[in-house]
């Protein structure tokens, strides 16, 4: 089971990373989103994986470690601040420059290979 | 009390001085002095336990776990600095008050002084080595302001900028210095350090914590090569150069090591590095000096010189070379800062400190020539006059030093070459000035006298020069032994302060260099054009051009590291994080620790797979974006279905509707953008991002495989044992995240509410056209709310509504709780957006989500400090049972209203990021903004 589960957390900053390392807006914000399943679920790992031991008093008789799924609970809602944050950063960048780069830069237009040749001629 | 009191006036006084300033030059001068007058009154009463060989000391605890203590120690170096300074300092004033023009800023010239005067104070009173660091670069940083004090000229800024960047820098080193020594001794009180001098000698960081605190004393008291920043600080006005750059200042670097001199020195290395850097400085400072044209350059130039003079002096180890050294301090500060003084006012007389064009004064201002000249032989080392004395007990040293072989003849020699140098530009100072025919070109002509007492400081020095240079026994005598004895920790050797001892070897030294210096004057013009054979290395000039070199280092390094991609930025980070982590990961490799590998059933190897297999497509076909957003929202699920998996029921319900309300965001801004990423990453770049990301992956699995299979204890069991007996819930997350460690749930509530309005500000004036269609030419559909959508959204609001307060009531008992409960709502409210459209849901909504964040964070402020009331401290929260008609006993914590607090800020902020966004439209913008969402 660990080793499923330390498979998927692999999968998910592998393909967060990448799309993280993308040059436009929306495949970043994307692979945030991926990457931040995984560092939750990671989070949520270090009190190991247990099954049926949900930490409710009362209702099992040994109970799993409650303390990272608080830290977790709080950590998925202010994810999703910070990715609402980028995605209308990422919105503002588009309406002001006119491209979704993420370096913000206006779009260079490609010199078409005939003005080149008419430089070049002269 | 009566110590810190001495260190303190002075910054009183630069505080109340420029209140007088109003009342005319001479009202703020006399306040000025008052500081002065009382420290010295203070100081008095101490010499009896002074001149007995004992110490004062005033000690209170300022930060006793770092060895920080307001300590003040008051022994016969601390006493003969004190008194240079203070007594100096009231000169100065009242020299300063005729020398500044009545235009000038005297409320920040007589401010700046004081507040250095203190900070010297502070350097020599200090009981204590951090203490005494603190004033050490208060002084570095009071010298820069008064050096550039004529801030607009360029030169000043520039000299002050140096001094600063040079003696910072040599505090910089002082500060690890003093650091090693507090290590080494076990204590920064100086009465311990002094104790410990075996004990320092003797420990392995002996080489380096000296040579950093010299490195601080060197380059504070101008030794070779730092000696350069001196000359430049002479752009000061001349009052302060004769303070600073005569008596006190320069002369820190001197204490510094007379201070420590009990602690630090005695061993070869020591002398070397004192002694040699000593005559390195002396020889080079006074051979400059000759060549100076400018009045304060040879002045500045000599000053260097018999800095370093003191410094071998205190370098050569013996006992009767640091009592040499220390009358040497005494001696250079009075003849130096009455020459500073005389050059002042031929300068403010004659407009000009060029000594080819001043000649011939002695007609003009017979007084200033002659207290001038005496000053000036005083310099050179004539007879009778107090330079002579130290000078001869130099030589005498010199003598002393037990070099091998040829090496023992290098002292004496330099010694009296210096020695010839000091008397030739003595010898120019008073000829070239005073004699040597008609003045040139003078801005002011005729020079005259300056007023009357204006010449009083430089009368009561040169005054001095002569009573010490006569009758040195009865003038400086107890003083000389007290400041000795304490230097030297006690043992003073037998010394005889007399004006002549009887024709020897240092007598005929001195007769050497006063005749060859007189010889080497008279036939300077040979020596000027030898030395205008070699270009001169400009100090400044180097150090400008070292230090733009630094600069544009920096900015080169800077251009490169940041260039304003952030795709770069994200690889140098993702890639430096992986080369942290990897020497560790490649050290354990494939990791699996005592607990071993749980069985697996298949459903949970099947979501995996699909997890894995989802989350690489989405990375695949991310250029399809609407494609990969679907793929995106299926990892999302199981990623819920996980934590649901693994026992953890709040969480699969909080990741469930956040992933149902980040989809449909992530949706609303694919409205917006393009539909589709073009290609433009090279073949090469996307491999290497895919090896920089196969890295990532395998170093995550490979460190939750190791962590997993780990054994390890957690300080949950508190929270498990407390949550029903100090929380009154059984749902143990709830209770850590209302009760345990509300206020950080408070905090993060105040995070999401400030991104919220965050994004409310960012878009507020914005708008984007969305494209007409999909991007493959689709026209979006006519039909923007679907009937059956809307029929079916309606009746959904209230039975959401219901559940949502289910989930909330139940939350501390249960999996469910404020946030939980806020994003049900959240996602119910955004239904009705998406059926019936923002306009529509708008007209119906009787709030506006600012108030409800602003309530809801309130409410949780409201029901922390509530506690408070009860004397309880923030956030403590209380629970007890009502019983309810129908519905039987009830349990209420007070931490349901914080609860719902959160619930209400988690609406607030969910709603109005959401909103904000579909409002950007221009269609729904202009309605919305008549009901101002």
């Amino acid at each position: 089971m660990e080793l499923v589960f330390a498979l998927v957390i692999g999968a998910l900053s592998a393909s967060g990373v990448y799309l993280l390392l993308r040059a436009r807006t929306f495949p970043v914000i994307m692979g945030l989103t991926l990457f931040s399943y995984g560092v939750n679920l990671f989070l949520f790992a270090t009190g190991r994986l247990a099954t049926g031991q949900q930490p409710v008093i009362g209702t099992t008789s040994s109970y799993s470690d409650p303390l990272p799924q608080a830290l977790v609970l709080t950590a998925i809602v202010i994810g999703f601040a910070m990715t609402a944050f980028l995605v209308v950063l990422a919105l503002r960048n588009l309406a002001d420059n006119e491209n979704d780069h993420v370096d913000g830069q206006r779009e260079k237009p490609a010199p078409s290979p005939k003005h080149e040749q008419e430089v070049s001629s002269k | 009390m009566s110590l810190p009191l001495v260190v303190l006036l002075p910054f009183l006084g630069a505080i109340a001085a420029p209140l007088f300033a109003q009342g005319g030059r001479t009202a703020i001068a006399i306040a000025s002095s008052v500081p002065a007058l009382i420290a010295l009154a203070a100081l008095f009463p101490h010499w009896s336990v002074l001149s007995a060989g004992g110490t004062v000391l005033h000690s209170y605890d300022w930060l006793p776990a770092l060895g920080l203590s307001f300590s003040f120690r008051l022994d016969g170096l601390a006493l003969l600095f004190a008194l240079l300074i203070l007594i100096i300092g009231l000169l100065i004033i009242i020299y300063a008050h005729y020398y500044l023009k009545a235009k000038e800023n005297v409320a920040k010239f007589y401010s700046l002084l004081l507040c250095f005067k203190g900070s010297m104070l502070g350097i020599v009173l200090s009981g204590n080595l951090l203490l005494m660091l603190i004033f050490w670069e208060l002084t570095s940083l009071t010298s820069f302001l008064l050096i550039s004090f004529w801030t607009h000229k360029q030169d000043a800024r520039r000299g002050a900028r140096m001094a600063l960047a040079i003696t910072g820098g040599g505090g910089l080193a002082l500060l690890a210095g003093i650091l090693l020594l507090g290590n080494i001794v076990g204590s920064f009180e100086l009465d311990d350090v002094l104790a410990a001098g075996d004990q320092i000698k003797a420990h392995a960081l002996y080489p380096v914590a000296l040579t950093l605190v010299l490195l601080g004393a060197f380059t504070k008291s101008a030794q070779f090569p730092f000696h350069f920043w001196l000359p430049h600080a002479m752009q000061a006005p001349t009052p302060i150069s004769a303070y600073l750059h005569s008596a006190t200042m320069v002369k820190a670097g001197i204490f510094l090591m007379a201070r420590l001199y009990p602690a630090l020195a005695g061993t070869e290395q020591w002398f070397y590095m004192v002694s040699f850097t000593g005559m390195a400085t002396l020889l080079i400072g006074a051979y400059i000096a000759m060549f100076k044209h400018d009045l304060k350059g040879l002045l500045a130039y000599s000053t260097v010189s018999h800095l370093g003079l003191i410094t071998l002096l205190l370098g050569m180890g013996t006992q009767l070379a640091a009592v040499a050294a220390i009358f040497h301090v005494i001696n250079h500060a009075t003849f130096k800062a009455s020459l500073f003084m005389a050059a002042g006012i031929i300068d403010h007389e004659t407009g000009t400190r060029d000594m080819r064009r001043i000649n011939g004064l002695w007609r003009y201002m017979p007084h200033t020539a002659t207290l001038a000249m005496v000053a000036a032989s005083s310099m050179a080392g004539v007879p009778l006059l107090n330079g002579f004395l130290s000078k001869e007990m130099f030589f005498a040293e010199s003598l002393q030093l037990n070099l091998p072989g040829l090496w023992a003849w290098l002292p004496p020699i330099i010694a009296t070459l210096a020695g010839v140098f000091a008397v030739a530009y003595s010898a120019r100072f008073i000829h070239d000035v005073f004699f040597n025919g008609k003045p040139v070109d003078l801005p002011i002509y005729p020079p005259h006298e300056p007023p009357r007492y204006m010449k009083f400081p430089v009368e009561i020095l040169v005054f001095v020069c002569i009573m010490v240079g006569v009758f040195p026994t009865i003038s400086v005598g107890p003083l000389l032994f007290s400041a000795a004895s304490a230097t030297l920790g006690g043992d003073v050797p037998d010394y005889q302060l007399a004006v002549l001892h009887g024709f020897n070897l240092p007598l005929l030294m001195s007769f050497l260099a006063f005749f060859g210096g007189l010889l080497m004057y008279s036939q300077r013009q040979r020596f000027f054009d030898f030395h205008a054979r070699f270009r001169e290395i400009d100090g400044k000039a180097v150090f400008e051009a070292v230090v733009s070199e630094f600069v544009d280092l920096a900015h080169r390094f800077t251009a490169w590291i940041e260039n304003g991609s952030l795709q770069r930025y994200a690889m140098l980070l993702v890639v430096s994080v992986i080369a942290v982590a990897a020497l560790p990961l490649a050290k354990n490799g494939l990791y699996i620790g005592e607990s071993g590998l749980s069985p697996v059933d298949w459903p949970t190897a099947i979501a995996a797979g699909m997890l894995i297999v989802s989350a690489l497509a989405t990375a695949l076909w991310h250029r399809e974006r609407f494609y990969a957003l679907v793929l995106l929202s299926v990892v999302g699920l199981i990623v819920a279905l996980t934590f649901a998996r693994f026992s953890a029921p709040d969480l699969a319900m909080t990741q469930l509707s956040v992933e149902v309300v980040t989809i449909v965001l992530l949706m609303l801004a694919l409205y917006y953008m393009p539909s589709w990423t073009p290609l433009e990453s090279s073949r090469i770049q996307r491999v290497r991002d895919i090896l920089i990301a196969a890295a990532a992956g395998t170093g995550m699995t490979l460190i939750t495989l190791a962590m997993l299979t780990q054994p390890f204890s957690s300080i949950s069991e508190f929270f498990l044992e407390n949550s029903k007996p100090g929380g009154g819930g059984t749902n143990v997350v709830n209770v850590i995240l209302v009760d345990f460690r509300g206020f950080d749930t408070l905090g993060e509530i105040t995070v999401l509410a400030i991104a919220a309005l965050g994004i409310y500000a960012m878009l507020k004036n914005t708008a984007l056209t969305p494209p007409p269609g999909d991007g493959l030419g689709h026209p979006w559909t006519r039909d923007h709310y679907p009937l059956m959508l809307r029929q079916i959204a309606r009746p959904m609001l209230p039975l959401a509504l219901m559940v949502s307060a289910y989930i909330f009531l139940r939350g501390h008992n249960l999996p469910g709780g404020g946030f939980i409960a806020g994003l049900i709502t959240s996602v119910a409210l955004i239904l009705q957006y998406i059926a019936s459209g923002m306009i529509w849901t708008q007209d119906r909504i009787p709030f506006r989500y600012h108030n409800v964040i602003g309530l809801g964070l309130l409410f949780a402020t409201i029901a922390g400090a509530g506690s408070l009331a009860f004397g309880y401290p923030f956030l403590t929260s209380t629970f007890g049972y009502i019983t309810w008609p129908f519905v039987g006993k009830f349990e209420v914590a007070s931490a349901l209203v914080f609860d719902l607090g959160v619930y209400m800020a988690v609406i607030g902020a969910t709603l109005l990021a959401l909103v904000s966004i579909g409002r950007l439209s221009p269609h729904s913008a202009i309605k919305s903004k008549k009901e101002g969402v």
